[in-house]
């Protein structure tokens, strides 16, 4: 290549590299039916469990009666805790440190709790074996109100643990207390309040919920006796843990366990977790010698597998007069369920909760979190969210408007007024954290002026006019939410899932013909890594991402990783794509080097290749050196072009973003018009603007929902409420509102590309702006906290108590 | 149990298979034909996944019965492509407006989307989101699913669609 070759811009047209809205190569096969989902496999001989779950929250096992079920055409077994202890899995380990029963053992816990499990031929069959069992339950009182979890009388829950006084995490205060997890100085802090001009104080609850991606949980188990290999599909978000866990648990040696997550229907951090039913179809398949499907059904899903949040935090902000914050307070009663079986590194029992100072320059902070057992479904996942970061995001951003509002000051400006200011980054925040980067009086200043807050605001104070005046029955509210988040875990320092550290992995071969493969060990639910991931390979080696196949989730041929969730994909695979391209692309520089009868020194890497400098025409494109890569390599010098970097990151990184809604809600109905929802997100380094813009609307919607009505309820009996997308509110295009997105690039100092991860901004950011946005319209009426989730029939009830409604 | 014959037109072929009589169509099409594009969500006809054509028809196909497809005249995402084997308008539209992320509610939405577009060949934004309102979306917040089918009506009206994807 010399003069004749195409000009720079073509060049890297051609490269579809970072930071172009690249088409994503999954949608070839997704838009013909042609994805291969866990539920597709069809093994020969294939059998299908299902299982038999509790009507009961909390119930003694009298007995379970299976005569009858193995008489039902098709049924070939039926597996109970008896059973399971005969290999030592009624109870599973879970990442919090607790221990989970896989099928009930003597007990049920919670509603649709796993109580036997019915193997047959085909799904059919299995259901009319699951009607056949015969279960003899004695009722106990049931525990739904974390707050009635630690009074004297309680009923016992977890009579395995009942005279334990220390946990995974130390001391238990009370048989239905599971942790204490505390951070930050007390002692500064308290006297932080002493001193303040101003206090506010608020017990601001995030409610249950659930991520239910529209495929739910499912795997295929095969076990083969004569190789002793154990073979898993299923739907996984972290895959090589899964293999760990599985071999830990089952004694089976890791290098015979096949774990392969395919194509992943969504996942929100409902599929990080082991569940009774991989384990089930594992032992059936054992059992039976034959491979087993197990698939959860809608109702499973949102009644057993993983709810989210529940967090009741009690939040307390010191300030000066002039609206300067002084000091945090925040304790958390945290929901668990009937077992711990929280998805966090293994060290962090309240996740990063500790984030909770958010955005702002707090100079002292204390955070004390009491994790409890309720008859409710164990859980506790990050649903589109980094560990705890939608809950301390929702907890500071709403605290944030309740000291505004305790001011009378406009809270955009409260916000102004307290931010880190980008000169203080590196910033050591009072809870522990080292936030990377941050620019956020300029991202708040560009969103301001884009919604143009102060007519705006000017709107909304004629419309209370009109409303004082009677001219209106419609109160309009402005929701301001600032937020930074935590991603990207973690540094093996901190962060590890059961012992394993939490890095991530990439192993890139470039073939003779200059085209590769690159294999990660991440597992994409819909992010579209095979089109991003080769982005930052096409830029960083200058081969054109069409050329470069990534394959992920299959745990014999990717390296170990941790896996998707936390937003840690961009920033600790993408880093170690980013590494392991720069090895190829050192190997490279010295076989060009050799070619071109230069020292490696006079080279310069130029777009797809590599040039000497001064002199232009002497240049070696990717595709001419991959070649000499596997015939002419320099005397000395192992032939081949291939790397792998497993990537520990130095940091997490802190994302952040200004989120603005505007809403009407009428008074006399309680139904609320989202006007208009701009969100303004920084991100770092922008690999692909396309999937970044489509992801931030999809966690948008799931903020809407969250904010506006999505909710796992229990009534006094302990019986879900809310267990079909009937009741469970799954927003439609309809009512989907308009999303107007925007950007700042601050890149993340200590990551190879700058970039920070993106997925889950937009569920942290938008849940605290729609809730506010309600608070805000209610709040000049006399208002000062309305809690989520804020649905037609709340936004009534608050009209109501505050006389607006007869 | 005893099985039944049931045969039906998909996709403009004559297929037939041996099911009980309890069985849904949607994994009689999965299952026996083999016909996986076709997913299942929900179960209980909120999510739409499962939909298919059936007589010119939106039909959530985990809400009927096999028996009841008797006869009839059924195209699933299998049938959306180009009599030529290129991608069909629907599914290009989708690719270039980026109009899925999983993918999953992809098929539902497509069959769906195509017989709106049958229905209304030009239809509002507003028209659009009422008219896959039966179709829940977990991943794209509906936005560009909406752009992605204006995209294909554009296309099949034999004009040409300027806007991109947000």
């Amino acid at each position: 290549m010399n003069d004749m070759s195409p000009n720079k811009a073509e060049r890297e047209a051609k490269l579809e590299g970072m930071g172009c809205k690249r088409k994503r190569v999954e949608d070839a096969r997704f838009t013909q039916g042609k994805g291969n989902y866990v539920d597709d496999i069809k093994l020969p001989g294939m059998l299908f469990g299902d299982f038999v779950r509790s009507p009961h929250a909390h119930a003694r096992i009298k007995g379970i009666n299976i005569k009858k079920a193995m008489k039902v055409p098709g049924v070939l077994a039926v597996l109970t805790a008896t059973e399971l202890k005969g290999v030592n899995l009624a109870w599973m380990p879970t990442l919090a440190g607790d221990v989970q029963m896989v099928l009930a053992d003597g007990k049920v816990l919670f509603q649709n709790q796993e109580v036997a499990f019915v193997v047959a031929t085909d799904r059919y069959a299995a259901a009319d074996g699951v009607e056949a069992v015969e279960v003899d339950y004695e009722a106990l009182p049931v525990l739904v109100d974390p707050f009635q979890a630690m009074v004297k009388g309680a009923p016992v829950l977890r009579e395995d643990i009942k005279d334990k006084t220390e946990g995974a995490h130390g001391k238990r205060k009370h048989y239905n207390h599971i942790f204490e997890w505390t951070v930050g100085d007390k002692d500064l802090t308290d006297a932080a309040f002493r001193k303040a001009d101003v206090t506010i104080k608020e017990l601001i609850s995030y409610h249950r919920t659930h991520p239910s991606p529209l495929e739910t949980c499912q795997a295929v188990a095969s076990f083969d006796k004569i190789k002793g290999e154990l073979t898993v599909w299923g739907t996984f978000q972290a895959p090589h843990v899964i293999r760990t866990v599985a071999s830990l648990i089952s004694t089976i040696p890791e290098h015979k366990i096949h774990v392969i997550s395919p194509d992943v229907g969504g996942g929100f951090g409902n599929k990080v977790g082991a569940y009774p039913g991989y384990i089930c179809a594992i032992v059936a398949s054992i059992v039976t010698g034959k491979p087993v499907k197990w698939v959860e059904d809608r109702i499973e899903n949102l009644t057993a597998t993983s709810f989210a949040r529940d967090y009741h935090m009690t939040a307390e902000i010191a300030a000066t007069k002039e609206g300067k914050v002084q000091g945090l307070r925040v304790h958390v009663l945290a929901d668990h369920g009937a077992f711990d079986a929280c998805a966090d590194p293994s060290k962090w029992p309240a996740g990063f909760f500790n984030i909770v100072t958010g955005s702002y320059d707090f100079p002292v902070a204390h955070v004390a979190v009491d994790g409890v057992y309720t008859n409710k479904a164990p859980g506790g996942v990050a649903y589109r969210c980094s560990f705890r970061v939608t809950e301390a995001a929702y907890c500071i951003e709403r605290a944030m408007d309740i000291l505004a509002q305790k001011l009378k000051m406009d809270p955009a400006e409260l916000r102004m007024k307290n931010f880190i200011r980008r000169e203080q980054f590196p910033y050591q925040s009072a809870l522990g954290w080292e936030y990377d980067s941050g620019d956020y009086h300029t991202a708040m200043k560009q969103a301001m002026e884009k919604i143009d807050y102060q007519r705006l605001r000017a709107e909304q104070k004629r419309k209370q006019a009109d409303f004082k005046a009677g001219k209106t029955r419609e109160i309009m509210g402005i929701g301001v939410s600032f937020f930074t988040e935590i991603v990207g875990a973690g540094p093996s320092r901190n962060c590890d899932i059961l012992g394993i550290a939490m890095f991530d992995s990439c192993e890139i071969r470039v073939h003779p013909t200059g085209s590769a493969i690159a294999r990660v060990g991440t597992k994409s639910t819909g992010q579209g890594h095979e089109t991003t991931w080769a982005q930052i390979i096409a830029t960083e080696i200058g081969i054109p991402s069409a050329d470069v196949m990534v394959e992920e989730g299959n745990t014999d041929t990717a390296p170990y990783g941790l896996g998707t969730y936390g937003s840690r994909s961009t920033p600790v695979a993408g880093a170690a794509i980013a590494m392991a391209a720069r090895k190829i692309k050192a190997k490279a520089q010295m076989i060009a080097a050799y070619m071109l009868e230069v020292h490696e020194d006079d080279l310069q890497f130029d777009i797809d290749g590599f040039r000497v400098k001064g002199l232009p025409e002497k240049f070696k494109s990717m595709k001419e050196i991959a070649w000499a890569a596997y015939h002419s390599v320099p005397p000395g010098m192992e032939p081949g072009l291939e790397a792998v970097s497993y990537y520990d990151p130095p940091n997490m990184t802190y994302p952040f973003g200004a989120y603005f809604c505007v809403m009407d809600i009428d008074v006399d109905t309680g139904v609320y018009k989202i006007k208009r929802f701009y969100a303004l997100d920084d991100c770092g380094t922008r690999i692909n603007p396309m999937i970044i813009e489509g992801q931030v609307h999809g966690g948008l919607t799931e903020a809407f929902a969250i904010a506006m009505g999505q909710e796992i309820r229990y009534d006094a009996g302990g019986n879900v409420l809310t267990g079909s997308f009937m009741d469970f509110f799954m927003p439609t295009a309809v009512e989907t509102p308009h999303w107007e997105t925007d950007h700042t690039v601050t890149p993340s100092p200590h990551h190879p590309i700058g970039a920070k991860g993106v997925g889950e901004s937009p569920n942290v950011g938008g849940v605290p702006a729609f809730s506010n946005a309600v608070n805000d319209a209610f709040g000049f009426l006399g208002s000062t906290h309305i809690q989520m989730p804020h649905d037609y029939w709340r936004n009534w009830e608050a009209a109501k108590s505050l006389g607006l409604v007869k | 149990m005893s099985k039944v014959h049931v045969k039906l037109k998909i996709n403009d072929q004559e297929m037939e298979g041996l099911c009980e009589p309890r069985t849904l169509l949607v994994h009689f099409l999965r299952e026996n034909l083999s016909l996986t594009g076709t997913h299942i969500g929900c179960e209980t006809t909120h999510c739409g996944a499962c939909t298919v054509d059936l007589n010119g028809k939106s039909v959530k196909s985990c809400t009927m019965l096999a028996v009841q497809a008797q006869g009839a005249n059924v195209t699933t995402i299998e049938g959306m492509a180009n009599a030529d084997g290129t991608m069909g308008a629907l599914q290009e539209g989708f690719r270039q407006m980026h109009g899925l992320q999983c993918g999953y509610c992809t098929p539902g939405m497509i069959v769906r989307a195509h017989r709106l577009l049958q229905e209304n060949p030009n239809p509002t934004e507003e028209e659009i989101r009422f008219g896959i309102a039966g179709n829940l979306c977990r991943c794209t917040g509906y936005q560009n699913i909406v752009k992605a089918i204006q995209h294909a009506a554009a296309k099949l009206r034999g004009e040409e669609f300027l806007e991109a994807a947000e």
